[in-house]
């Protein structure tokens, strides 16, 4: 991969002699950077979240302001250097002043402490969700209009424990700052509510084989909360298959996305009837969320539905395109119009009201749902219970939501 | 007195070596007995604690086992035509990821999973076969710039097997008479009401792991036992001499190649069924084979084994007893090896 950076630098630097017709292209267009995973093991969940964002860009005609929209593509690999890589390359090469991305919890980190070495880049979140990209020490020109793994929990440790009744629950999940936060919103309202969770596995992203872990698990426990992604949880679910797994799965919400839903292979019978919470939810039928559901699917090599990636990549291009709409394009002050108007931006989409909180983090509505078969035999969400306008504290006040600590492999434990 | 001296010193040297070896018998006789032990006997409570499961440890080892017969497939490949052509091929995770594709069309295609397995081996013999005639044979006895354009091919191919297949994760179906789980004569724990657990462990992993040692055990005849095979021998150690004595080299190195090629391309179809087919795998058994092969010893069939099961099991056992730090373990296997055995475990230095 690197020689293959390394061959486009070259041909970057020979292409050099053609900058000043480049610069005049650049007079009628505004840049915007779309940072995602198009390498490595979440690649799928890279290539829908694209198609997401040009679903947002095709809303407007491709035009904003009067300006033609350019995207310039970064890529990386899920890691976090790999992502500031690419962003800086973005910014420091193809200078946009707008980037959208990127779009996995470590990378999400290592954004943020990256835009605060640039103050003049309004910089908005992809689909990562780990908490502390915006709950402690945030910066002033990360934007995340999606929201986090912690709020996407919201209402499932409830009905786990109340309407499926799990008492115990086992948890298996990957080992950084994403899953992590995705356990604690889980656990939050599963461990308030009584269960119990007295077995946790944290596995390194890209694991194979997880027979070992799967025989890890105790045999005691009602359920297993799974929250692994793309090809990881596909090889979880067919292995788990394959182990003659008995409990039942709760699924975190990349687990039982279209990305995993569509994957090929014998995954249907230990996936259908699992529940799970997320920002999005398959069989939404508000008309807004249809609407969202056609024009995605009008995007090349499209899922049955938007995957949450989709959803939150549209959800970010989206406020940059109505910030860059609100500023008329300009954004030769450093951005500072652009961020004071994001800041304040209210709007609707398709899956509800979005606004900001002071960390300039989402309050959304958040969605529970359970995999049920649809009649052409597709997996999908079905949309079970909305929990209005979740925020980042999950309704808590702050100092004390503070207090619980950041998330970890230990915190928060319930054994 | 000098001549009785002289006779004890004797007896007493070689009862010395005699001892040494009886220590070695012992000591493997006692690791034996315990492990035995450890499979049959039902657990106390303390080893349970240490161990998660009697099931967590029996499954541990059992995965490790098959996961070495998965990199042994792999590795074999590699080593074989590392050996012979000093030819380090880094392109041969594309080739195990290739042959995962291609086994995973023509099973859906078909319908039949063996016919999977026999595509993924034949068509991947027939790749390797033109990689070695059209670009190897042309850089020969410069060995760096033949392991650089193996780096590229594994670029270019990595970049058009997505752009074909796509980022999505396949799985190649196993049949049905191949999938299920199979309860092992083995009891994990007891019930309060007496009713004994047995082992629950997926049957295909289990022809993995004994397909692994059907193959091995042919390649060791064919290498120790046919004619070709003491070609290749040869080859391994002179190659020149080999050339001069009559052999067409050339010829050798082709039927490795491909051989080498078309065991990766089995192993992805293999592997592909117990695991799965996704962007990346490519590097991913690339790098397990460098480790395999490091830590075995290049160019050694029976280095590649150990080396595939020294990694197997302690990726598995590090993935579940201690999963942050289980990545690092098999890159502190390969430093230890280099450390003390420079050669890796079965190498000869060349």
């Amino acid at each position: 991969m690197n020689i293959n950076r390394r061959t486009l630098l070259a041909l970057a630097l020979a292409t050099g002699m053609s900058a000043p017709t480049l610069a005049v292209a650049q007079a009628e267009s505004i840049k915007i950077g779309l940072l995602a995973t198009f390498e490595g093991a979440f690649t799928v969940l890279g290539e829908d979240s694209e198609r997401g964002a040009m679903t947002a860009v095709d809303e407007f005609g491709g035009k904003v302001a009067g300006k033609d929209i350019e995207i310039v593509k970064g890529s990386s690999d899920a890691s976090p250097d790999s992502a500031v890589r690419a962003a800086r390359k973005l910014v420091e090469q193809d200078g946009v002043k707008v980037l959208i991305g990127p779009l996995s919890g470590d990378e999400g980190i290592a954004i943020k402490d990256y835009a605060k070495t640039q103050p003049d880049v309004t910089f908005l979140n992809g689909s990562s969700a780990a908490q502390d990209t915006t709950l402690r020490d945030p910066a002033s020109n990360f934007f995340r209009f999606s929201t986090d793994g912690a709020q996407w929990m919201a209402g499932l440790g409830d009905y786990a424990f109340n309407e499926k009744g799990y008492k115990t629950v086992a948890t298996v999940a990957e080992d950084y700052s994403f899953p992590y936060t995705q356990v604690f919103g889980f656990m939050a309202e599963f461990c308030k509510a009584g269960g119990h969770v007295p077995s946790k596995s944290w596995v390194p992203i890209g694991n194979k084989d997880y027979s070992s872990v799967i025989a890890a698990i105790p045999d005691d426990v009602d359920a297993i909360y799974v929250a692994l992604g793309g090809a990881d949880a596909v090889n979880f679910l067919s292995q788990y298959n394959d182990a003659g797994g008995q409990a039942p799965l709760i699924g975190g919400s990349i687990t039982v996305d279209q990305t995993v839903l569509t994957a090929k292979g014998r995954l249907h019978d230990v996936l259908v009837g699992t529940p799970a919470a997320g920002p999005t939810a398959d069989t939404n039928d508000d008309p807004a969320w249809k609407e969202f559901s056609e024009a995605y699917k009008k995007q090349n090599g499209a899922f049955p539905s938007p995957s949450l990636f989709a959803h939150a990549y549209y959800i970010n291009m989206k406020a940059a395109l109505l910030g860059l709409q609100e500023v008329n394009g300009d954004v030769s002050d450093g951005g500072k119009k652009l961020r004071e108007v994001l800041s304040g931006l209210e709007f609707e989409t398709p899956t509800g009201k979005v606004s900001l909180d002071e960390n300039r983090n989402a309050i959304a509505d958040m969605f529970l749902t359970e995999v049920t078969e649809a009649g052409d035999g597709t997996l999908v969400n079905k949309l079970i219970k909305v929990t209005p306008q979740v925020n980042q504290t999950l309704g808590i006040p702050k100092d004390e939501f503070l207090a619980l600590g950041a998330v970890s492999r230990e915190n928060p434990s319930c054994p | 007195m000098v001549d009785t001296s002289g006779s004890h010193s004797n007896p007493l040297a070689q009862s010395q070596g005699m001892t040494r070896r009886q220590v070695w018998g012992i000591a493997v006789l006692v690791i034996a007995a315990v492990l035995i032990w450890m499979v049959f006997a039902q657990w106390p409570d303390w080893l349970n604690s240490i161990l998660i499961s009697k099931k967590a440890f029996l499954s541990a080892i059992l995965n490790g086992l098959t996961l070495a017969g998965l990199y042994f497939l792999v590795a074999s490949g590699f080593t074989l035509v590392f050996g012979l052509m000093r030819n380090v091929n880094l392109a041969h995770g594309s080739l195990y990821l290739l042959g995962a594709y291609i086994g995973y069309e023509f099973a859906e295609w078909t319908g039949y999973w063996l016919i999977g397995v026999a595509a993924g081996f034949i068509i991947l013999a027939v790749v390797g076969l033109v990689m070695q005639i059209l670009v190897f044979r042309r850089l020969e006895g410069d060995d760096l710039r033949q392991t650089l354009v193996t780096i590229g091919i594994s670029v270019v191919a990595a970049d058009l097997m997505l752009a074909y297949w796509g980022g999505t994760t396949y799985q190649i179906l196993t049949p049905g008479w191949l999938s299920g789980a199979i309860k092992l004569p083995v009891v994990t724990a007891v019930r309060s009401n007496g009713t004994e657990v047995f082992l629950v462990y997926p049957f295909y992993r289990l022809v993995v792991l004994l397909s692994a040692i059907v193959i091995g055990i042919g390649l060791w005849l064919l290498i120790n036992r046919t004619r070709i095979g003491s070609m290749i021998r040869a080859g391994v150690d002179d190659r020149d001499m080999l050339s001069a004595s009559g052999v067409n080299v050339h010829f050798v190195f082709a039927i490795v190649f491909a051989l080498g090629a078309g065991l990766a391309g089995l192993a992805g179809v293999v592997g592909g069924s117990a695991l799965s087919v996704a962007p990346g795998e490519d590097v991913r058994y690339l790098l397990a084979s460098l480790v395999v092969v490091i830590v075995g010893g290049m160019g050694s069939i029976t280095g590649a084994a150990i080396g595939a099961l020294i990694i197997g099991l302690a990726e598995q056992i590090g993935l579940v007893y201690f999963p942050t730090y289980g990545v690092v373990l098999t890159f502190v296997i390969m430093v230890v090896t280099l450390a003390i055995r420079p050669h890796g475990i079965m190498g000869r230095s060349m």
